[in-house]
Protein backbone atom coordinates (compact mmCIF):
# COMPACT_ATOMS: atom_id res chain seq x y z
CA UNK A 1 0.00 0.00 0.00
CA UNK A 2 2.71 2.38 1.01
CA UNK A 3 4.56 1.61 -2.10
CA UNK A 4 1.55 2.33 -4.25
CA UNK A 5 1.08 5.64 -2.52
CA UNK A 6 4.61 6.67 -3.23
CA UNK A 7 4.20 5.93 -6.87
CA UNK A 8 1.04 7.91 -6.99
CA UNK A 9 2.69 10.84 -5.32
CA UNK A 10 5.58 10.75 -7.71
CA UNK A 11 3.37 10.54 -10.71
CA UNK A 12 1.47 13.54 -9.41
CA UNK A 13 4.71 15.44 -9.15
CA UNK A 14 5.50 14.35 -12.67
CA UNK A 15 2.21 15.69 -13.84
CA UNK A 16 2.99 18.97 -12.17
CA UNK A 17 6.30 19.35 -14.00
CA UNK A 18 4.71 18.44 -17.25
CA UNK A 19 2.03 20.95 -16.50
CA UNK A 20 4.73 23.51 -15.90
CA UNK A 21 6.26 22.75 -19.24
CA UNK A 22 2.97 23.03 -21.03
CA UNK A 23 2.18 26.21 -19.23
CA UNK A 24 5.41 28.14 -19.66
CA UNK A 25 7.41 26.49 -22.38
CA UNK A 26 4.88 25.78 -25.05
CA UNK A 27 6.44 28.23 -27.45
CA UNK A 28 9.78 26.48 -27.33
CA UNK A 29 9.96 23.86 -30.02
CA UNK A 30 12.45 21.29 -29.10
CA UNK A 31 14.19 19.73 -32.04
CA UNK A 32 13.56 16.08 -32.29
CA UNK A 33 16.54 14.00 -31.35
CA UNK A 34 17.09 10.99 -33.46
CA UNK A 35 19.57 8.49 -32.17
CA UNK A 36 20.59 5.63 -34.32
CA UNK A 37 21.67 2.80 -32.15
CA UNK A 38 23.33 0.03 -34.07
CA UNK A 39 22.14 -3.44 -33.52
CA UNK A 40 24.31 -5.26 -31.03
CA UNK A 41 26.84 -7.46 -32.73
CA UNK A 42 29.04 -10.00 -31.00
CA UNK A 43 32.72 -9.15 -31.11
CA UNK A 44 33.55 -12.72 -31.99
CA UNK A 45 31.44 -14.81 -34.28
CA UNK A 46 29.20 -16.82 -32.04
CA UNK A 47 30.14 -20.27 -33.18
CA UNK A 48 33.60 -20.80 -34.49
CA UNK A 49 34.22 -24.21 -35.93
CA UNK A 50 36.67 -26.01 -33.65
CA UNK A 51 40.04 -26.76 -35.17
CA UNK A 52 40.21 -30.49 -35.72
CA UNK A 53 42.70 -32.17 -33.44
CA UNK A 54 44.62 -33.82 -36.24
CA UNK A 55 45.15 -30.48 -37.97
CA UNK A 56 46.66 -29.18 -34.79
CA UNK A 57 48.94 -32.19 -34.48
CA UNK A 58 49.97 -31.75 -38.10
CA UNK A 59 50.71 -28.10 -37.34
CA UNK A 60 52.99 -29.15 -34.48
CA UNK A 61 54.81 -31.58 -36.71
CA UNK A 62 55.27 -28.89 -39.34
CA UNK A 63 56.66 -26.52 -36.72
CA UNK A 64 59.17 -29.12 -35.54
CA UNK A 65 60.29 -29.83 -39.07
CA UNK A 66 60.70 -26.13 -39.92
CA UNK A 67 62.63 -25.42 -36.75
CA UNK A 68 64.93 -28.34 -37.41
CA UNK A 69 65.51 -27.21 -40.97
CA UNK A 70 66.31 -23.63 -40.14
CA UNK A 71 68.44 -24.67 -37.16
CA UNK A 72 70.33 -27.22 -39.19
CA UNK A 73 70.91 -24.82 -42.04
CA UNK A 74 74.63 -24.53 -41.64
CA UNK A 75 75.51 -27.87 -40.15
CA UNK A 76 76.37 -29.41 -43.48
CA UNK A 77 79.28 -27.07 -44.22
CA UNK A 78 82.24 -29.12 -43.13
CA UNK A 79 84.97 -27.33 -41.19
CA UNK A 80 87.43 -30.20 -41.09
CA UNK A 81 86.72 -30.90 -44.76
CA UNK A 82 87.65 -27.30 -45.56
CA UNK A 83 90.92 -27.65 -43.67
CA UNK A 84 91.76 -30.88 -45.53
CA UNK A 85 90.92 -29.29 -48.87
CA UNK A 86 93.13 -26.34 -48.00
CA UNK A 87 96.07 -28.64 -47.21
CA UNK A 88 95.72 -30.55 -50.48
CA UNK A 89 95.47 -27.22 -52.32
CA UNK A 90 98.79 -26.15 -50.78
CA UNK A 91 100.40 -29.41 -51.93
CA UNK A 92 98.92 -28.91 -55.40
CA UNK A 93 100.15 -25.30 -55.55
CA UNK A 94 103.70 -26.34 -54.71
CA UNK A 95 103.79 -29.19 -57.22
CA UNK A 96 102.01 -27.18 -59.92
CA UNK A 97 104.51 -24.34 -59.64
CA UNK A 98 107.28 -26.85 -60.46
CA UNK A 99 105.70 -27.92 -63.74
CA UNK A 100 107.13 -26.47 -66.91
CA UNK A 101 104.34 -27.01 -69.43
CA UNK A 102 100.90 -25.42 -69.00
CA UNK A 103 99.26 -28.77 -69.79
CA UNK A 104 100.91 -30.51 -66.86
CA UNK A 105 100.23 -27.51 -64.65
CA UNK A 106 96.56 -27.69 -65.62
CA UNK A 107 96.34 -31.43 -65.01
CA UNK A 108 97.75 -31.02 -61.49
CA UNK A 109 95.04 -28.52 -60.67
CA UNK A 110 92.33 -30.65 -62.28
CA UNK A 111 93.42 -33.60 -60.12
CA UNK A 112 93.29 -31.28 -57.11
CA UNK A 113 89.73 -30.30 -58.05
CA UNK A 114 88.65 -33.94 -58.04
CA UNK A 115 90.45 -34.57 -54.75
CA UNK A 116 88.66 -31.58 -53.24
CA UNK A 117 85.26 -32.87 -54.34
CA UNK A 118 86.16 -36.31 -52.98
CA UNK A 119 86.95 -34.71 -49.63
CA UNK A 120 84.04 -32.27 -49.49
CA UNK A 121 81.18 -34.57 -50.41
CA UNK A 122 81.72 -37.24 -47.71
CA UNK A 123 82.66 -34.56 -45.16
CA UNK A 124 79.38 -32.74 -45.74
CA UNK A 125 77.47 -36.02 -45.69
CA UNK A 126 78.94 -37.19 -42.38
CA UNK A 127 78.41 -33.82 -40.78
CA UNK A 128 74.79 -33.73 -41.90
CA UNK A 129 74.33 -37.33 -40.79
CA UNK A 130 75.79 -36.65 -37.38
CA UNK A 131 73.38 -33.77 -36.98
CA UNK A 132 70.55 -36.09 -37.91
CA UNK A 133 69.62 -34.08 -40.99
CA UNK A 134 69.31 -35.26 -44.52
CA UNK A 135 71.94 -33.68 -46.74
CA UNK A 136 69.69 -33.24 -49.72
CA UNK A 137 66.62 -31.99 -47.89
CA UNK A 138 65.89 -28.29 -47.70
CA UNK A 139 69.08 -26.37 -46.88
CA UNK A 140 71.47 -28.91 -48.40
CA UNK A 141 69.63 -28.89 -51.68
CA UNK A 142 69.46 -25.11 -51.64
CA UNK A 143 73.21 -24.95 -51.14
CA UNK A 144 73.92 -27.41 -53.91
CA UNK A 145 71.58 -25.72 -56.39
CA UNK A 146 73.16 -22.32 -55.89
CA UNK A 147 76.69 -23.73 -55.63
CA UNK A 148 76.64 -25.78 -58.82
CA UNK A 149 76.06 -23.16 -61.59
CA UNK A 150 79.25 -21.10 -61.02
CA UNK A 151 81.27 -24.33 -60.79
CA UNK A 152 79.85 -25.59 -64.08
CA UNK A 153 80.57 -22.24 -65.71
CA UNK A 154 84.10 -22.51 -64.31
CA UNK A 155 84.54 -25.90 -65.98
CA UNK A 156 83.38 -24.51 -69.30
CA UNK A 157 85.66 -21.46 -69.07
CA UNK A 158 88.61 -23.69 -68.11
CA UNK A 159 88.08 -25.68 -71.27
CA UNK A 160 87.71 -22.60 -73.48
CA UNK A 161 90.58 -20.61 -71.99
CA UNK A 162 93.05 -23.49 -72.03
CA UNK A 163 92.17 -24.21 -75.66
CA UNK A 164 92.89 -20.58 -76.45
CA UNK A 165 96.17 -20.89 -74.55
CA UNK A 166 95.20 -18.28 -71.95
CA UNK A 167 96.37 -20.26 -68.96
CA UNK A 168 97.44 -17.16 -67.10
CA UNK A 169 93.78 -16.21 -66.68
CA UNK A 170 92.77 -19.53 -65.13
CA UNK A 171 93.79 -18.88 -61.49
CA UNK A 172 91.74 -15.68 -61.42
CA UNK A 173 88.75 -17.32 -63.09
CA UNK A 174 88.85 -20.29 -60.74
CA UNK A 175 89.15 -18.18 -57.61
CA UNK A 176 86.40 -15.84 -58.78
CA UNK A 177 83.94 -18.56 -59.70
CA UNK A 178 84.66 -20.70 -56.65
CA UNK A 179 84.24 -17.58 -54.52
CA UNK A 180 80.96 -16.78 -56.27
CA UNK A 181 79.73 -20.31 -55.69
CA UNK A 182 80.61 -20.08 -51.99
CA UNK A 183 78.90 -16.68 -51.62
CA UNK A 184 75.68 -17.71 -53.36
CA UNK A 185 75.60 -21.16 -51.80
CA UNK A 186 76.42 -19.79 -48.37
CA UNK A 187 73.98 -16.90 -48.49
CA UNK A 188 71.67 -18.84 -46.17
CA UNK A 189 74.45 -20.30 -44.07
CA UNK A 190 76.55 -19.04 -41.18
CA UNK A 191 78.26 -15.75 -41.79
CA UNK A 192 81.68 -17.38 -42.10
CA UNK A 193 80.75 -18.97 -45.41
CA UNK A 194 79.82 -15.89 -47.48
CA UNK A 195 82.74 -13.95 -45.96
CA UNK A 196 85.09 -16.68 -47.12
CA UNK A 197 83.54 -16.43 -50.60
CA UNK A 198 84.18 -12.68 -50.62
CA UNK A 199 87.84 -13.22 -49.69
CA UNK A 200 88.18 -15.65 -52.60
CA UNK A 201 86.56 -13.16 -54.98
CA UNK A 202 88.98 -10.43 -53.89
CA UNK A 203 91.97 -12.73 -54.41
CA UNK A 204 90.58 -13.84 -57.77
CA UNK A 205 90.17 -10.25 -58.97
CA UNK A 206 93.81 -9.58 -58.15
CA UNK A 207 94.92 -12.86 -59.71
CA UNK A 208 93.42 -11.88 -63.08
CA UNK A 209 96.17 -9.32 -63.54
CA UNK A 210 99.25 -11.32 -62.59
CA UNK A 211 101.40 -13.68 -64.69
CA UNK A 212 100.88 -17.43 -64.51
CA UNK A 213 103.86 -17.95 -62.19
CA UNK A 214 102.18 -15.76 -59.59
CA UNK A 215 98.88 -17.57 -60.12
CA UNK A 216 99.99 -20.52 -58.01
CA UNK A 217 100.78 -18.17 -55.17
CA UNK A 218 97.31 -16.64 -55.32
CA UNK A 219 95.68 -20.04 -55.46
CA UNK A 220 97.77 -21.25 -52.53
CA UNK A 221 96.47 -18.24 -50.63
CA UNK A 222 92.85 -18.66 -51.76
CA UNK A 223 92.26 -22.38 -51.94
CA UNK A 224 94.87 -23.09 -49.28
CA UNK A 225 95.14 -20.55 -46.49
CA UNK A 226 91.69 -18.96 -46.80
CA UNK A 227 90.01 -22.37 -46.73
CA UNK A 228 92.12 -23.58 -43.82
CA UNK A 229 91.44 -20.38 -41.88
CA UNK A 230 87.70 -20.46 -42.37
CA UNK A 231 87.68 -24.22 -41.82
CA UNK A 232 89.17 -23.64 -38.36
CA UNK A 233 86.60 -20.91 -37.74
CA UNK A 234 83.74 -23.25 -38.65
CA UNK A 235 85.18 -26.09 -36.59
CA UNK A 236 85.40 -23.88 -33.53
CA UNK A 237 82.10 -22.07 -33.87
CA UNK A 238 79.83 -24.50 -35.61
CA UNK A 239 80.85 -27.95 -34.50
CA UNK A 240 83.18 -29.70 -36.95
CA UNK B 1 27.19 -43.52 -29.97
CA UNK B 2 28.35 -46.43 -32.07
CA UNK B 3 31.17 -48.76 -31.15
CA UNK B 4 33.40 -47.22 -33.80
CA UNK B 5 33.14 -43.74 -32.33
CA UNK B 6 33.61 -45.04 -28.80
CA UNK B 7 36.70 -46.81 -29.88
CA UNK B 8 38.02 -43.69 -31.53
CA UNK B 9 37.35 -41.59 -28.46
CA UNK B 10 39.15 -44.07 -26.28
CA UNK B 11 42.10 -44.02 -28.63
CA UNK B 12 42.19 -40.25 -28.62
CA UNK B 13 42.04 -40.09 -24.85
CA UNK B 14 44.84 -42.57 -24.53
CA UNK B 15 46.89 -40.50 -26.92
CA UNK B 16 46.31 -37.15 -25.29
CA UNK B 17 46.43 -38.39 -21.70
CA UNK B 18 50.18 -38.98 -21.62
CA UNK B 19 51.09 -36.09 -23.88
CA UNK B 20 54.32 -34.52 -22.73
CA UNK B 21 53.10 -31.16 -21.46
CA UNK B 22 56.66 -30.04 -20.93
CA UNK B 23 57.52 -29.84 -24.60
CA UNK B 24 54.01 -29.24 -25.85
CA UNK B 25 54.64 -25.53 -25.37
CA UNK B 26 55.73 -23.79 -28.58
CA UNK B 27 59.04 -22.26 -27.51
CA UNK B 28 60.12 -25.35 -25.60
CA UNK B 29 59.27 -27.52 -28.57
CA UNK B 30 61.35 -25.18 -30.71
CA UNK B 31 64.33 -25.38 -28.36
CA UNK B 32 64.28 -29.16 -28.30
CA UNK B 33 63.80 -29.43 -32.09
CA UNK B 34 66.63 -27.01 -32.81
CA UNK B 35 68.99 -28.78 -30.42
CA UNK B 36 68.11 -32.14 -31.96
CA UNK B 37 69.91 -31.14 -35.17
CA UNK B 38 72.79 -29.25 -33.56
CA UNK B 39 75.39 -30.52 -31.14
CA UNK B 40 75.03 -27.32 -29.19
CA UNK B 41 73.53 -23.88 -29.63
CA UNK B 42 74.21 -20.69 -27.74
CA UNK B 43 71.53 -18.65 -26.06
CA UNK B 44 71.75 -15.96 -28.73
CA UNK B 45 71.56 -18.42 -31.59
CA UNK B 46 68.43 -19.95 -30.10
CA UNK B 47 66.96 -16.53 -29.50
CA UNK B 48 67.47 -15.52 -33.13
CA UNK B 49 66.23 -18.84 -34.40
CA UNK B 50 63.00 -18.89 -32.40
CA UNK B 51 62.49 -15.11 -32.74
CA UNK B 52 61.77 -14.68 -29.06
CA UNK B 53 62.93 -12.51 -26.19
CA UNK B 54 65.64 -13.04 -23.58
CA UNK B 55 63.19 -13.49 -20.74
CA UNK B 56 60.91 -15.84 -22.61
CA UNK B 57 63.73 -18.06 -23.79
CA UNK B 58 65.48 -18.23 -20.44
CA UNK B 59 62.31 -19.18 -18.59
CA UNK B 60 61.50 -21.97 -21.01
CA UNK B 61 65.08 -23.18 -21.16
CA UNK B 62 65.11 -23.31 -17.37
CA UNK B 63 62.01 -25.51 -17.40
CA UNK B 64 63.63 -27.92 -19.82
CA UNK B 65 66.82 -27.88 -17.82
CA UNK B 66 64.95 -28.76 -14.64
CA UNK B 67 63.45 -31.73 -16.42
CA UNK B 68 66.93 -32.82 -17.55
CA UNK B 69 65.91 -32.51 -21.17
CA UNK B 70 68.71 -30.08 -21.95
CA UNK B 71 72.08 -29.27 -20.48
CA UNK B 72 73.16 -25.71 -19.87
CA UNK B 73 76.81 -24.73 -19.81
CA UNK B 74 77.89 -21.26 -18.88
CA UNK B 75 81.32 -20.05 -19.81
CA UNK B 76 83.14 -16.90 -20.80
CA UNK B 77 84.03 -15.95 -24.33
CA UNK B 78 86.65 -13.37 -23.48
CA UNK B 79 84.65 -11.16 -21.16
CA UNK B 80 81.25 -11.98 -22.53
CA UNK B 81 79.28 -14.62 -20.70
CA UNK B 82 78.22 -17.38 -23.03
CA UNK B 83 75.43 -19.86 -22.39
CA UNK B 84 75.40 -23.02 -24.40
CA UNK B 85 72.65 -25.58 -24.54
CA UNK B 86 72.70 -29.16 -25.67
CA UNK B 87 70.13 -31.91 -25.74
CA UNK B 88 70.37 -34.79 -23.28
CA UNK B 89 69.48 -38.39 -24.09
CA UNK B 90 66.29 -37.94 -22.09
CA UNK B 91 65.43 -34.85 -24.11
CA UNK B 92 65.97 -36.65 -27.40
CA UNK B 93 63.77 -39.48 -26.21
CA UNK B 94 61.09 -37.00 -25.13
CA UNK B 95 61.07 -35.41 -28.57
CA UNK B 96 60.79 -38.80 -30.22
CA UNK B 97 57.90 -39.68 -27.94
CA UNK B 98 56.24 -36.39 -28.74
CA UNK B 99 56.62 -36.95 -32.46
CA UNK B 100 55.13 -40.42 -32.09
CA UNK B 101 52.19 -38.96 -30.18
CA UNK B 102 51.49 -36.43 -32.86
CA UNK B 103 51.65 -39.11 -35.52
CA UNK B 104 49.38 -41.36 -33.50
CA UNK B 105 46.92 -38.50 -33.05
CA UNK B 106 46.74 -37.91 -36.76
CA UNK B 107 46.40 -41.59 -37.47
CA UNK B 108 43.69 -42.03 -34.84
CA UNK B 109 41.63 -39.17 -36.22
CA UNK B 110 41.99 -40.08 -39.85
CA UNK B 111 41.32 -43.78 -39.34
CA UNK B 112 38.38 -43.22 -36.99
Amino acid sequence: MRCGAAIRRRSEAGRQTSLCITKYLTTVRRPGILVFVPLPEPIRPASRAPIPIDARAADHLRYIRETMQSAGEFTAVPGWGGIAMGVTALVAAVSASRQHTPERWLSIWLIEAFVAVAIAAPAAATKAHRANAKLLSGPGRKFLLSFAPPILVGGLLTFALSRAGLHALLPGVWLLLYGTAIVTGGAFSVRAVPIMGLCLILLGSAALFVPLAMGDLFMAMGFGFVQIGFGIWIVQRHGG
Amino acid sequence: MGPVKENRDRKREAVSADLDRLIHERIRLGIVSALAVNRSLTFNELKALLKTTDGNLSVHARKLEEADYILCEKSFDGRLPKTEYRLTAAGRKALERYLNHMEALIRATREG
